[in-house]
């Protein structure tokens, strides 16, 4: 590919995070057209891959790195094993987000990667004009001009058409409109927008109140930023009232439009118990009142009878993505104090974007389901904003889309059939994610969560006072995340709980074989309840202790800089702790004959640690409790 | 003295009951010697309400001239609101609260008054004792020796009867060098570590004083204790400065002449009113509804409560370093050598050693290390973050520990065999209760007024099956390894189940536990069956 200057560099260092705590590794680097891939050369260590500094432990599975995986045995000679078989040892250049290029010194060149997902890179490569050409090759690479560089439209996993056009079909959007009620004698489906006629950001297929005919729908759409007229986004069968979403209207300061007029009055009328709607503007009102200026704004409540306008108040992408950035530092701090921790955060803001989303998903989620209001939500274009809001709101009233699939179908009609509709074009040349998560999905699934259960049911009312709202430790603390999987009791639960359904089956089964052969029922005696698991392996090692509990300088400092790494104590007393991780789930694999099961069963649930962690921390939040899946 | 005479109206009609997580209701209030008793009046609810009144931090009058409502704040940070008929009723019950919740003499507190039908005073008072203590550590018989010299606790008032001392030191010399530490608590024996001998030694400072007065049988005490071993590590719980400054006071700290077998390490640790007005702050940040995000965070900031925990943690942290991976025997001490001492010590253990991290361990390991090593429980707990009393000696330290040891239960889910329920059932019963474990300051003061006869034991209690089944941790998984907690301050939380307790989330996640122990109890019945 003509971009790639340098296929191949050697000798590349890739450097942990911060100086000393992690040796470099030294191996090659190579570039494709769609990955950057770190091969170390020590093949002892078989550290093939980003992992080193990898903290994420991203679950992409990948039947070559399966040949990678395997024991490693650390500088202190304690079996430890690496998450490579779980991990790509590729950085798809679309994830990379930036590509920094450090002052050349005498040992080489440094460049740092930034990942889209936070996972950072640091190597260091020798030649000043190899990291010369990688930094260009990378740079150019990970921004794509074109629709047809993008990986995903190479990406080529060995399915034929057919089965690829299925994989487009498998989140099916109006299947989940049909389970709303939709189309019904309130909203109805609109040929409007076929072949993205008057909206080319708008699904082709989407409904619309029935009263409003093609001329209001177009007069509206003339009078909305980007054409985006209101269409419906969720219908609460319970109330009949509706979430609808649009953009701006392209007021100014007293323009106003009679279909957009009437439009508003139609999406009134589809709501038989309600003689207003509300509108909600999702920006801060200073943001919206400036709008006007430029020829957009807000609906002019003079104008529009029959409607309560209000104000949330998220801040826009801009704001929202430096918050971000700070956030992203704040996880990253070493050696902070609580106060410059707890200041950060507070300096960030990102906490409080986070809660004005929430707030605007509990207000939309009341007036629906509590006072049967229906609710017309914007922001500027409808895109990011209204999208979040949406989605907060349909989450908190409908309990399906508290389901993995049903997540999927939110994310697939908020976020994707709403946004930009491009990727429809490329459905001959690409694949759909959705069904690959799905096949995966026992890896997201939340252990606790039952369809069943009250609280899974009916309108979620979070709380949304400050206190409920922390840092989302998964996905931010980069301090944690280096340091070894701690204990994760979301993997623990979901195998006791995929455990106890085989277990279940098995009594079934055995109980019909014995009154078959016997003729008669049999009882279980009751026995006492004991933990039987058996030994999960423990990964206790803390941060490394030198930089921890901060042996000052005056004091015996140098003594412990020799001190052996964490896991010294891992030099297992009992075998049963060191048990190879391999293990599967052996249930499985237990001959349905035999009646003293019990006995094998005590390796039942040893591979649980395997998988890294960072899912199980949230899991213990009530927050995640009435979601179907995991956070991680 | 009657406690008749402290209650002008024992009953009140009509008065409505506002508290956290239920819906307001009408009944009837009462109050007795040691309870604050609300039945409601809708017979179909059967509901009551029994507050212990010592429970009671803070009341809160607002009278009009027809009734008046009274804002009762607990010490276990529920807050109740009584609106009750007629003004002068309402003084009456306030008055009667206001007396009757503080009452200074111990032998009139309630734990002398319950009686319980399902228990008896003669049942077993207490986990262990220092005697069977030493008698289960057999490694450690060559060396050190069970000292009875404090039986009658004339040596030190807040030591137990018996105490572990190295082997070549006789009682006498003991003596004398308990006159040479502050209220006598010379160093002594807290944990042996099994692994590599070491051991970990507590104390209050040396009597240094200005003059730099030095004790031989002090010097030779702690030679003796790491004899024919590396050199030890002082733990001070003090800065370098305020060790110096102690020295005007009269106390001080080891010097390097002197003790040429140790090497002192200095940590900062707040103490005594700093954490008191610290935990005040925490719990006033948490009572506020306001929605402002950076108003929260900075009065949780400025409460510094966090910032305790994290030098709590990081310094046990440290303490286990020492012993674990350097192998070093360490003394720890402050200045009195009751709080923050034992604070450390104790997180200590639990990160190193798996006997002390199952239910009964822990409660073992609580019951020596905190009742048995003289906390003055009764001065420390006397008043809680609501009250308005001026403070004296109050200070959560005993707090802090939980709340440190909720981080590592936070931080290693499967590591320790009891719940969080445990922690929140720990601190509430600190604070009051009908139990006689926490009453008094020291083993002293329980022997004298016959605690141990006189009243149940709560450690016991909990260890019984019913109660014991919501104190053990369902995914608890034995395991060797020490824990080493990560002290970054993104890994810190705050404790939600305690400071939040009375919130609608924190119900939440009671009801995810529930799940999970029940989840856990099925999937054993049927691996049984």
């Amino acid at each position: 590919m003509e971009y790639i200057r340098t296929p191949k560099v050697e000798n590349v260092h890739l450097l942990g995070r911060s100086k000393g705590q992690r040796k470099a590794s030294v191996g090659t680097l190579y570039l494709s057209a769609t990955h950057s891939m770190f091969i170390e050369n020590n093949p002892e260590t078989r550290k093939e891959t980003w992992e080193a500094v990898n903290p994420l432990g991203e679950g992409r599975r990948d039947a070559d790195l399966e040949k990678l995986g395997g024991e490693e045995f650390g500088d202190d000679g304690v079996e430890r094993r690496t998450e490579v078989h779980e991990q790509d040892p590729r950085v798809l250049h679309s994830m990379v987000s930036s590509v920094e290029r450090l002052p050349t010194t005498p040992a080489g060149c440094q460049l740092i990667l930034r990942c889209k997902d936070f996972r950072i890179f640091q190597l260091l490569i020798q030649q000043e004009k190899d990291c010369f050409d990688v930094h260009t090759s990378l740079l150019r690479l990970s921004r794509p001009e074109k629709y047809s560089e993008l990986y995903c439209l190479s990406f080529n996993p060995n399915i034929n058409k057919e089965e690829r056009q299925e994989s487009w079909n498998f989140i099916d959007l109006m299947a989940d409109y049909k389970r709303m009620g939709v189309p019904n004698n309130l909203w109805v489906a609109s040929a409007a927008n076929s072949d993205y006629r008057i909206c080319e950001t708008y699904p082709s297929e989407l409904f619309i109140p029935k009263s409003a005919t093609p001329t209001v729908i177009l007069g509206s759409s003339r009078f909305r930023s980007r054409g985006r007229f209101p269409a419906l986004s969720y219908f609460h069968h319970d109330t009949l009232a509706a979430v609808c979403r649009c953009s701006q209207p392209l007021s100014g300061f007293s323009g106003r439009c009679q279909e957009d007029e009437l439009m508003l009055q139609a999406v009134m009328k589809s709501n038989p118990g309600s003689a207003y709607i509300y509108v909600v503007d999702t920006r801060p009102k200073l943001n919206a009142m400036a709008n006007r200026a430029a020829g957009k704004g807000y609906e002019n409540e003079d104008h529009y009878t029959n409607i309560k306008l209000h104000f949330i108040g998220i801040e826009n992408i801009h704001v929202m993505r430096n918050s971000q950035q700070k956030m992203i530092d704040v996880g990253e701090m070493r050696s902070a104090s609580m106060t410059d921790f707890l200041w950060g955060l507070e300096n960030s803001g990102w906490l409080k974007h986070i809660k004005a989303i929430l707030d605007a998903g509990v207000f939309i989620a009341k007036a629906v389901a509590d006072e049967g209001v229906s609710v017309l939500v914007h922001c500027s274009d409808g895109w990011d904003r209204t999208a979040q809001a949406c989605s907060v709101a349909s989450v908190l009233l409908d309990p399906f889309y508290r389901t993995i699939k049903g997540m999927m179908a939110l994310i697939e009609r908020d976020w994707v059939s709403f946004g930009h509709k491009f990727s429809h074009r490329l459905h001959e040349r690409s694949h759909s994610v959705w069904p690959q998560l799905w096949k995966d999905r026992a890896d997201f699934t939340n252990p606790l969560y039952k369809a069943e259960q009250s609280q899974c049911q009916g309108v979620l009312r979070p709380n949304t006072t400050p206190y409920c709202f922390k840092m989302w430790k998964g996905l931010y603390n980069y301090v944690e995340r280096s340091t070894p999987p701690y204990q994760s009791p979301a993997d623990l639960l979901s195998a006791v709980r995929e455990e106890s359904q085989q277990l279940e089956e098995e009594l079934t089964n055995h109980q019909e074989r014995i009154t078959v052969l016997t003729g008669k029922p049999i009882m279980w005696e009751k026995v006492v309840v004991k933990r039987r698991t058996p030994h999960v392996q423990q990964r206790h090692c803390g941060p490394d202790p030198t930089t921890t509990y901060t042996i000052p300088v005056t004091s015996p400092a140098q003594d412990h800089r020799s001190f052996v790494p964490a896991n010294q104590n891992a030099k297992v007393k009992d075998p049963a702790l060191s048990l190879p991780l391999g293990q599967t789930i052996q249930v499985k694999h237990l001959n349905t004959d035999d009646i003293s099961i019990s006995s094998d069963l005590e390796s039942g649930v040893a591979d649980l640690s395997s998988r890294s962690s960072s899912a199980g921390e949230e899991c213990k939040d009530p927050e995640t409790y009435v979601l179907d899946f995991t956070t991680g | 003295m009657e406690f008749s005479e402290h209650i002008k109206t024992a009953n009140v009609e009509d008065v409505v009951l506002q508290q956290p997580l239920h819906p307001p209701s009408k009944g009837t209030l009462c109050i007795t010697s040691h309870h604050l008793l609300f039945s409601d009046r809708e017979e179909r609810s059967g509901r009551q309400v029994l507050l212990l009144l010592r429970n009671i931090d803070a009341v809160e009058k607002r009278a009009t001239e027809s009734s008046g409502t009274l804002v009762i704040k607990c010490k276990d940070l529920r807050v109740l609101q009584l609106e009750i008929p007629g003004m002068e009723q309402c003084l009456n019950i306030a008055q009667s609260i206001e007396t009757l919740s503080c009452l200074d003499c111990v032998a009139e507190m309630y734990p002398f008054f319950y009686r319980p039908s399902n228990a008896s005073l003669r049942d077993q008072w207490g986990l262990s004792t220092p005697e069977r203590h030493y008698t289960e550590m057999e490694a450690l018989h060559g060396r050190w020796r069970l000292s009875t010299v404090n039986q009658d606790y004339s040596v030190c008032p807040s030591y137990p009867p018996a105490v572990i001392v190295p082997k070549a030191i006789g009682d006498d010399a003991l003596k004398k060098a308990a006159k040479f530490r502050q209220g006598g608590r010379f160093p002594v024996l807290c944990y042996y570590h099994r692994k590599n001998g070491t051991v970990i030694l507590r104390s209050s400072q040396p009597l240094a004083g200005a003059n730099r007065k030095r004790c031989i049988q002090d010097e030779l005490l702690l030679q003796a204790a790491i004899e024919g071993s590396d050199k030890g590590y002082i733990i001070d719980t003090r800065s370098a400065q305020q060790a110096q400054q102690a020295r005007m006071m009269g106390g001080g700290f080891e010097s390097k002449s002197c003790y040429s077998g140790w090497k002192r390490l200095h940590r900062h640790m707040e103490r005594g009113k700093t954490l008191q007005e610290s935990l005040i702050k925490l719990v006033e940040a948490c009572g506020d509804k306001s929605p402002n995000m950076d108003r929260w965070l900075s009065k949780l900031e400025n409460s510094k409560w966090l910032s305790h925990v994290q030098t709590a943690l990081s310094t046990a942290g440290l303490l286990a370093e020492c012993v674990e991976r350097d192998g070093r025997s360490v003394l720890v001490h402050g200045s009195e050598g009751t709080g923050s001492t034992l604070l450390i010590s104790t997180l200590a253990q639990l990160i190193m050693d798996p006997s002390c991290r199952t239910l009964e361990g822990f409660l073992t390991l609580l019951e020596r290390e905190f009742v048995q090593a003289g906390h003055p429980f009764q001065q420390r707990c006397s008043h809680s973050a609501f009250s308005h009393a001026r403070l004296q000696q109050e200070c959560p330290v005993f707090l802090l520990l939980l709340d440190c040891v909720w981080q590592l239960w936070y931080q290693f889910p499967l590591a320790l065999g009891f719940s969080e329920a445990l922690l929140l059932r720990l601190a509430t019963e600190a604070y009051s209760s009908d139990y006689g474990t926490f009453l008094c300051n020291s083993d002293m003061e329980r022997c004298a007024l016959q605690v141990k006869g006189k009243t149940h034991c709560l450690f016991r209690v909990l260890l019984k099956p019913r109660e014991r089944e919501q104190y053990t941790n369902p995914l608890y998984e034995p395991n060797e390894l020490a824990i080493w907690p990560s002290v970054h301050p993104q890994s810190l939380q705050l404790w939600r189940g305690f400071f939040l307790r009375w919130t609608q989330q924190t119900h939440h996640l009671e009801l995810v536990q529930e799940d999970i122990r029940n989840m856990v109890i099925e999937w054993g019945k049927l691996a049984l069956s």
